[in-house]
């Protein structure tokens, strides 16, 4: 099995979001960036274990500035065999995919696999674009993943239940909370990626068919205010006055 | 996906390295996953989570600086540093289990030790396989070490130890003691004694109000042949074991961080959660006040520590400079966890809340390695050249 892991860097999710440059730019200062967790938690490590069951390699690849590398690191400690960095800032997603597509072009990968969507923007676009430029099959969602031969079984939730899908290998796929546990890398994978391979590779020409216009935060929410159970009155009172909902 | 972000007032991190940060968070996610949820009941057990001792040494707190010929990982002193914080923001029991392992048992080996000793002991206590503790306090002889009774004799072939030691910490399941005693010339040096050695035991001690999750013994010794080769050659006299005391005390300066950070952190939210006169609590100035202070102290010892940490990679820090660090850490700790315990009200004293387990081990902290007063004096004595304990 040789296999490509898509690795974002994301904010922590207990990050202070704030922006600059008039809201139109996402303002990093003091941001801890971490591994997107849909890409480390499930998508690399259900990598990782296709390789220990079936043997092949894991290589992972960031669409990214230098900024990126200690995620890059993190994702080598796990257990990832070797990396590639594309040199560029992701802002758009078909820039991205196309990064990622002219990569992974004639490489020879069974899998390409992407977290179901990186928890800054949630766009859950690059891995579809991606297939699409690679003429590659597609599953997202998937929280289950098999392979056999030279298909895979993939599991996904849907409305009030879930689907079982098999796919022709090469595949890209998406994966989503289920499809692994979480793995913390420990000293021995930590010091082990200190000689993997991080490649950083020139970005291609590529179309950006998006702009972001500006960012806003929402509305903070507003108090809560608690009623005695045993004073309905009251209760009505306010929803009459100050909700005006009655 | 709740994670604790470190409190870092001065943005320290950007002093830090990426490996530091991805050790740091490594141990860190591994101690909330496996230690965090099971502390409390270890700890009002007395008992010592012994399934945590892979986990330990998985993530390197067993030996970090020690290099990777014999096992370790070869990390620097700072990385050390934050590891042990990392531990004693959980509980300083079992800070100290990896304090033990590493400062006082592996260091000597690898420092003092043959190589034959280095090879056989160093890459088992690096992955747990082996456990050790350290003997040099005795009933009679804490403050003062050098007064110690415990004896070797020359057999020919071996030696014969004789004496016994007390509130050494892990020495209930340790494999390996490195114990320090007299030979017939009145001078100290160090043995590693093994568990099984006949005359060799080590008892429990019980009733402890501090330290609850981490094992304590005696360690009793009547007439037990050492071979020979189990004495560590490379230096004698009371330095020696005062070298090791000096990487643990180092370790300790950081690990008092982690409980502040701890209570601070428990505090600070404890304080804008908690509505009394219709307010939360942290809106009052008294609240605020101890909340400013603590960071203040926080940040204080942060960058004292750091730079001692600076000054063990180049091989600079004095021991005087540790002791600074260790006191002043450990007081501060101390103090915060009080200041934390009233914030939180009558829930303070709850095992819902860890500040008053933090504050009971710091009790022990305060006095092991070197009492408070006594580094106290050591720093009297490096600034007056005048040695105020007699």
């Amino acid at each position: 099995m040789k296999i490509l892991v898509a690795i974002s860097k994301v904010p922590d999710s207990t990050s202070k979001i704030s922006f600059k440059d008039n809201n139109t730019q996402f303002d990093e200062a003091g941001i801890q960036f971490i591994v997107n967790p849909y890409d480390e938690w499930y998508a690399l490590v259900r990598a990782l274990e296709l390789k220990e069951n079936l043997g092949g390699a894991v290589t992972t690849i960031t669409v990214g500035e230098a900024n990126a590398d200690p995620v890059i690191r993190k994702a080598l400690a796990i257990g990832a065999d070797d990396a590639v960095r594309i040199d560029a800032e992701p802002v758009d997603a078909l820039f991205t995919a196309n990064q990622i597509a002219s990569f992974a072009r004639d490489k020879g990968y069974d899998l390409i696999m992407f977290g179901k969507e990186t928890i800054n923007y949630n766009g859950s676009q690059v891995g579809a674009m991606a297939a699409g430029l690679l003429d590659l099959p597609y599953v997202s969602n998937a929280s289950s993943l098999e392979v056999s031969g030279s298909s895979a079984r993939l599991e996904r939730d849907i409305q009030g239940g879930s689907q079982v899908i098999d796919v022709d290998l090469p595949a890209v796929i998406s994966a989503s909370k289920g499809m692994a546990e979480q793995r913390i890398p420990n000293m021995k994978g930590i010091m082990s990626a200190r000689k993997k391979k991080l490649e950083v590779v020139a970005p291609i020409e590529a179309p950006r068919h998006t702009e972001v216009l500006s960012y806003s935060l929402p509305e903070a929410k507003s108090e809560v205010k608690l009623i005695d159970p045993d004073n309905p009155t009251e209760l009505i009172e306010l929803l009459h006055k100050e909700a005006k909902v009655i | 996906m709740d994670r604790f972000q470190s409190h870092d007032y001065y943005l320290m991190d950007e002093l830090l390295t990426e490996e530091q940060i991805l050790i740091r968070e490594a141990l860190r996610a591994y101690l909330k996953k496996e230690v965090s949820p099971i502390i409390e009941d270890y700890y009002e057990r007395a008992a010592f989570p012994y399934q945590i001792i892979e986990g330990l040494a998985q993530y390197g707190c067993f030996g970090p600086y020690i290099p990777e010929e014999y096992g370790g990982p070869g990390l620097d002193q700072i990385t050390y540093g934050i590891l042990m914080q990392e531990l004693e923001r959980v509980d300083s029991g079992v800070r100290s289990t990896a304090s033990v392992q590493s400062s006082l048992v592996m260091y000597p080996i690898w420092k003092y030790g043959t190589e034959e000793q280095r090879r056989k002991y160093l890459p088992k206590l690096a992955t747990g396989e082996m456990m050790g503790c350290f003997g040099l306090t005795e009933p009679d002889f804490g403050s003062n070490p050098g007064g110690m009774l415990s004896r070797f004799e020359d057999q020919g072939d071996h030696y014969v130890l004789n004496g016994s030691k007390m509130w050494i910490s892990n020495a209930p399941f340790a494999d390996v003691a490195v114990v320090w005693a007299k030979d017939e010339a009145d001078r100290i040096h160090g043995l590693i004694v093994e568990k099984g050695m006949e005359g060799f035991s080590a008892p429990e001690m019980k009733g402890k109000h501090s330290l609850r999750a981490s094992a304590t013994g005696e360690l009793l010794f009547s007439n037990v042949k050492v071979p020979k080769e189990n004495l560590l050659p490379g230096r004698s006299g009371l330095g020696a074991p005062l070298s090791c005391l000096d990487s643990a005390r180092y370790g300790i300066a950081w690990g008092a961080i982690g409980a502040a950070m701890d209570c601070y952190d428990s505090a600070l939210r404890y304080s804008k959660e908690r509505i009394q006169f219709d307010k939360p609590i942290a809106s009052f100035q008294l609240i605020q006040k101890k909340l400013a202070e603590m960071i203040t102290e926080i940040t204080k010892a942060q960058l004292l520590t750091f730079r001692l940490g600076q000054l063990r990679n180049e091989g600079r820090a004095t021991s005087a400079q540790i002791s600074m660090a260790k006191r002043n850490n450990v007081e501060m700790a101390l103090n915060i966890c009080r200041e934390a315990r009233q914030i939180h009200g009558a829930m303070g004293v709850s095992n819902e809340y860890s500040c008053m387990r933090h504050m009971a081990n710091l009790e022990s902290v305060v006095t092991y390695e070197g009492t408070h007063d006594i580094h106290l004096l050591i720093t009297g004595m490096d600034i007056t050249g005048i040695p105020a304990f007699q």
